[in-house]
C-alpha cells in the first residue's frame, strides 16, 4: 500500500499544484500494495536490552565517514532512569534510554523507523527521501533546501539537523546501514548487540518472530508488535514487557499512514482552482448586475422626470400657441379691416377725382 | 505628488530603524557564517520556531488583508471600500516579500529556494502548495501594485494596461490567498501525535483560512490607523467617511470572527476534546478562544452598533495579536506538548523578526509618502 498510495497522491496533487513539474506525478490507481516483498527491517527486543550502548557505539564507527563528529561512546555505561532522554543527534544516529516500569528498568534503542509510508519523504517539497525496495528510507541532502519539515513531522522524533553547519547543513538519520545489506552484511548495530536484542532480516520473517516470542512467553510481553502497523507500519519492530507508552512510544499512533491523515486535503486544491474562478465570477456578476440594475432605475427615474416636466412645458406651450394664435387671428382681422378702410377711401378718393375732372 | 512633503533623512524614527537593522546585519552575518545554531533556539524537537511561527505563519496571515480587500471592492461591488485597498495591497506586498526574506534566513540552504520547482518536485508537500502559491502570489501583488509606481512616474499606457488586468488578478489572487493560507495549517495536518488535540484538527487548513481572513481584515484596520495618522496630510478620504470604512469592517470583522469562533468549538465537538479543556493546556486553549477570538468579535459587533471607530481600532490590534498567538501555538507553544523540553525564542530571532517588521514600515513610508496610496493621482481620479 506504500508506495502506490503515495503516488496516487502525488498525482492528486500534482494535477493542481504543479504543471512546471509534470514528469513527477503519475496518478496511478488505487490497489492494495503492503510494500515491497522480502525488503528488510529489524526487531528490538526491550526485554533482552540490557542498556550496554554496543549498538550506539557501533553505529558511530560504521557511520563515521558520513558523520561531521562521532560521539563518544563508552560500552557498559548504562543510561539511567533518571537520565535527562536522548534523542537522536547529527552525532549520534542511534541512542538507547532507560525508562523505569515498577521496579524493573526498561531500554528502548531509538533510531529512524523506517516507515512504510514515510511522512518524511511525503512532506519534503524537494522529494529528498525515497523509500528504497530494500527497506530504508533513504536521504538526498544534494536536494536538500533545510526546510527541517521533515524533522518537524516525523512522530518518532528520529530525525535530526545540523543547525551548527552555515553551508552544507544536512538531515542526520539513520540508514539501516542501506551500503552494509547491499554488501550483504547486517546492520552496524545487529552485529553489536551482545545480548540478541536487536535482530536484522526480511520484515515478514521477523514479524513471524516476533509472533513466535510473543506465543512462548506471554507473561514476558505485552501482546503487541509495535511498528506493525502503526501509522502504516515501519521497518523497525519493538517488542515491550510494558505498555508503550512507557518506553516512549506515546499513544496516540493510528494504523492509518501519515501521508494518508496529513496530505487528504491536497485533493482539495483542483477543487479550489476549477471552481473558484466561476464562482468569483458569479458574484462579479451580480455585484455588476446590481450596479446596472441601480444605474437603470436610476436612468429610467431621470427619463421619467424629464418626461413629466416635457408634459408640462407642452401644455404651456399649447397655451402659448393658442394665444399666439389668436393674437395672429386679430392682427390679421385688423389688417384685412385697414385694408379695406383704406381700398374704400382710395375709392372715395378716385371718385371724387373722377367727378371734379368730368 | 513628491514636492508634498519634504524628506529629510535624519529623523528618530530613521535612527532607530536604522540602529535595528544595523543590529540585525550583524545577526544575520552570525547566522551565515556560523549557522542556525548560533542565532535561534532551534533544536532538534523544535526545528520551527519563531522565524517560521512568526515571519512565514503569521506573516502571511496578516497579509491576507491583500485579498480580502481587493476582492470586496473589484469583485463583490463594495466600492465604499475603494479607499482602502491600494494600502492593503500594498501591505500584503510587502508583508509577502518579508516573508519570504524571513523564509531565506531561515532556510537550511536558501540558494536552494527554486529546487522544488526547477529541480525536482514533491508535489505531495502542502508546504511544496504553499511554496507555489506563494511564490505566484507574491508576483500578482507585486503587478497589483505597480499602478501606485506607475502613475507616479507618469507611465499611462503601461498603467492602462495593468488597469485592464485588475479583475483577473483579483480572481488569481482569491485562488492563491485560498489554497495556501489553508495550507500552511495543512502543515501540522501530518502531526496529530505531535500538536495538541486542541489546536490540531483534521480542518486545521479551514481553520487557519478563516482566520487569516479575520487578520487580514484587523491588519487592514490597524494600518490604515496608523497610516492616517502618520500621513494626515496626504490621505484625501475625509475622517468621516474612514469612520464609516471603519465601522464597515468591524461588522466583517466580527461576522468572520463568529465563523471562526463557530467552527473551532464545532471542532471541539467532533473530535470529542471537551476534556481537554479542564487541564492546563485547555486553560490555555481558552484564552485564546475566549480571550483573542470571542472577546474581539463582541468588541467588534458594539463598535458596530454603537458606531465607536476607537474601539474598533484597538480590537483590530487585538485580534492580530490574538491571530498571531494562534500561529505561536500551532507551530511551537502547543507543538510536541507531549515532551518536557520547550522552546522560548533566541534574542536574536526575535531582533531578526523586529527589523523584518521595521525593514516593511520603512519601506510603506518611503512609497507612502511618494507615490499615490493614500490619495487618487489626480489624473487617475475615479478610475481603477
Amino acid at each position: 500500500m506504500s508506495v502506490s498510495r503515495r503516488k496516487f497522491l502525488q498525482g492528486m496533487a500534482a494535477g493542481g499544484a504543479t504543471v512546471l513539474t509534470a514528469g513527477a506525478a503519475k496518478a496511478s490507481s488505487i490497489k492494495h500494495f503492503d510494500g515491497h516483498p522480502g525488503r528488510f527491517g529489524l526487531l528490538h527486543d526491550t526485554t533482552l536490552c540490557v542498556g550496554c550502548r554496543s549498538c550506539e557505539k557501533a553505529c558511530g564507527e560504521v557511520n563515521a565517514d558520513s558523520l561531521k563528529q562521532v560521539a563518544a561512546v563508552t560500552v557498559g555505561d548504562k543510561p539511567k532512569v533518571d537520565d535527562k532522554k536522548r534523542r537522536v543527534t547529527p552525532d549520534s544516529l542511534t541512542v538507547v534510554n532507560a525508562y523505569a516500569v515498577g521496579d524493573k528498568v526498561v531500554y528502548r534503542k531509538h533510531q529512524c523507523m523506517h516507515c512504510n509510508e514515510p511522512c518524511c519523504a511525503s512532506v519534503c517539497l524537494v522529494h529528498a527521501f525515497e523509500k528504497t525496495p530494500e527497506g530504508p528510507v533513504l536521504y538526498d541532502p544534494d536536494m536538500c533546501m533545510g526546510c527541517r519539515y521533515c524533522v518537524t513531522a516525523c512522530p518518532y522524533y528520529a530525525l535530526s539537523y545540523e543547525y551548527d553547519d552555515p553551508v552544507t547543513p544536512r538531515v542526520m538519520r539513520c540508514t539501516m546501514c542501506l551500503p552494509r545489506i547491499r554488501e550483504g552484511k547486517n546492520p552496524g548495530c545487529a552485529d553489536a548487540c551482545p545480548t540478541g536484542a536487536i535482530t536484522f532480516g526480511k520484515r515478514e520473517d521477523l514479524i513471524e518472530v516476533a509472533r513466535a516470542r510473543l506465543k512462548k512467553s506471554p507473561d514476558d510481553y505485552v501482546d503487541h508488535i509495535f511498528g506493525e502497523h502503526e501509522f502504516g507500519g515501519t521497518s523497525w519492530l519493538t517488542l515491550a514487557g510494558t505498555s508503550f507508552p512507557n518506553v516512549g512510544l506515546a499513544d496516540g499512533y493510528t494504523h492509518t499512514s501519515l501521508p494518508e491523515i496529513g496530505t487528504g486535503f491536497l485533493s482539495v486544491v483542483p477543487l479550489v482552482i476549477t471552481i473558484y474562478p466561476g464562482l468569483l465570477a458569479g458574484f462579479y456578476a451580480f455585484s455588476k448586475r446590481a450596479e446596472r440594475i441601480g444605474e437603470e432605475k436610476a436612468k429610467a427615474a431621470v427619463v421619467e422626470t424629464l418626461m413629466q416636466a416635457d408634459e408640462e412645458t407642452k401644455a404651456k406651450l399649447a397655451a402659448a400657441a393658442k394665444r399666439a394664435t389668436k393674437d395672429k387671428e386679430q392682427a390679421i382681422a385688423a389688417a384685412v379691416k385697414k385694408a379695406l378702410v383704406e381700398a374704400e377711401k382710395k375709392a372715395a378718393q378716385a371718385a371724387a377725382k373722377e367727378g371734379a375732372s368730368s | 505628488m513628491s514636492d508634498h512633503t519634504e524628506h529629510r533623512w535624519v529623523t528618530p524614527f530613521n535612527a532607530v530603524a536604522a540602529m535595528i537593522m544595523g543590529v540585525a546585519a550583524v545577526i544575520l552575518f552570525l547566522r551565515f557564517t556560523q549557522g542556525l545554531s548560533a542565532t535561534t533556539n532551534l533544536t532538534h524537537d523544535y526545528p520551527w520556531g519563531l522565524w517560521i511561527g512568526f515571519d512565514v505563519m503569521s506573516g502571511v496571515a496578516l497579509a491576507a488583508g491583500g485579498f480580502t480587500m481587493s476582492a470586496a471592492v473589484y469583485l463583490f461591488g463594495m466600492k465604499e471600500y475603494k479607499p482602502v485597498v491600494r494600502p492593503a495591497l500594498l501591505t500584503a506586498f510587502l508583508g509577502y516579500s518579508l516573508v519570504v526574506v524571513g523564509l531565506l534566513v531561515d532556510l537550511g540552504r536558501p540558494w536552494r529556494l527554486p529546487f522544488p520547482f526547477f529541480r525536482q518536485a514533491g508535489p505531495t508537500s502542502a508546504l511544496f502548495e504553499v511554496a507555489l502559491c506563494v511564490g505566484l502570489y507574491l508576483n500578482v501583488l507585486f503587478i497589483e501594485s505597480t499602478p501606485l509606481a506607475l502613475e507616479w512616474l507618469g507611465f499611462k499606457k503601461l498603467r492602462k494596461i495593468v488597469a485592464s488586468l485588475t479583475i483577473a488578478l483579483t480572481v488569481f489572487g482569491v485562488i492563491l490567498s485560498t489554497m495556501h493560507q489553508s495550507s500552511l495549517g495543512a502543515l501540522f495536518a501530518i502531526t496529530p501525535t505531535k500538536l495538541h488535540p486542541l489546536w490540531y484538527s483534521e480542518h486545521i487548513p479551514v481553520h487557519f483560512f478563516v482566520s487569516a481572513v479575520a487578520a487580514g481584515i484587523s491588519m487592514v484596520l490597524v494600518e490604515s490607523a496608523l497610516s492616517h495618522k502618520v500621513f494626515h496630510h496626504l490621505a484625501e478620504t475625509p475622517p468621516e467617511q474612514m469612520d464609516k470604512i471603519t465601522i464597515g469592517l468591524a461588522k466583517g470583522g466580527a461576522v468572520v470572527l463568529a465563523t471562526y469562533f463557530a467552527i473551532k468549538v464545532v471542532d471541539l465537538g467532533l473530535g470529542d476534546k471537551w476534556h481537554y479543556l479542564g487541564t492546563g493546556w485547555g486553560a490555555w486553549y481558552l484564552v485564546e478562544l475566549l480571550g483573542f477570538v470571542g472577546l474581539p468579535c463582541i468588541l467588534y459587533l458594539i463598535g458596530f452598533r454603537e458606531r465607536m471607530p476607537r474601539l474598533i481600532r484597538w480590537t483590530a490590534l487585538w485580534t492580530v495579536i490574538g491571530i498571531m498567538l494562534n500561529r505561536f501555538n500551532v507551530s511551537f507553544i502547543a507543538f510536541n506538548w507531549q515532551l518536557e523540553t520547550r522552546y522560548v525564542p533566541h534574542w536574536m530571532e526575535i531582533w531578526v523578526s523586529v527589523a523584518l517588521v521595521t525593514g516593511g514600515i520603512v519601506v510603506f513610508r518611503w512609497i507612502a509618502s511618494r507615490m499615490p496610496v493614500l490619495y487618487e493621482h489626480p489624473e487617475y481620479k475615479g478610475m481603477h
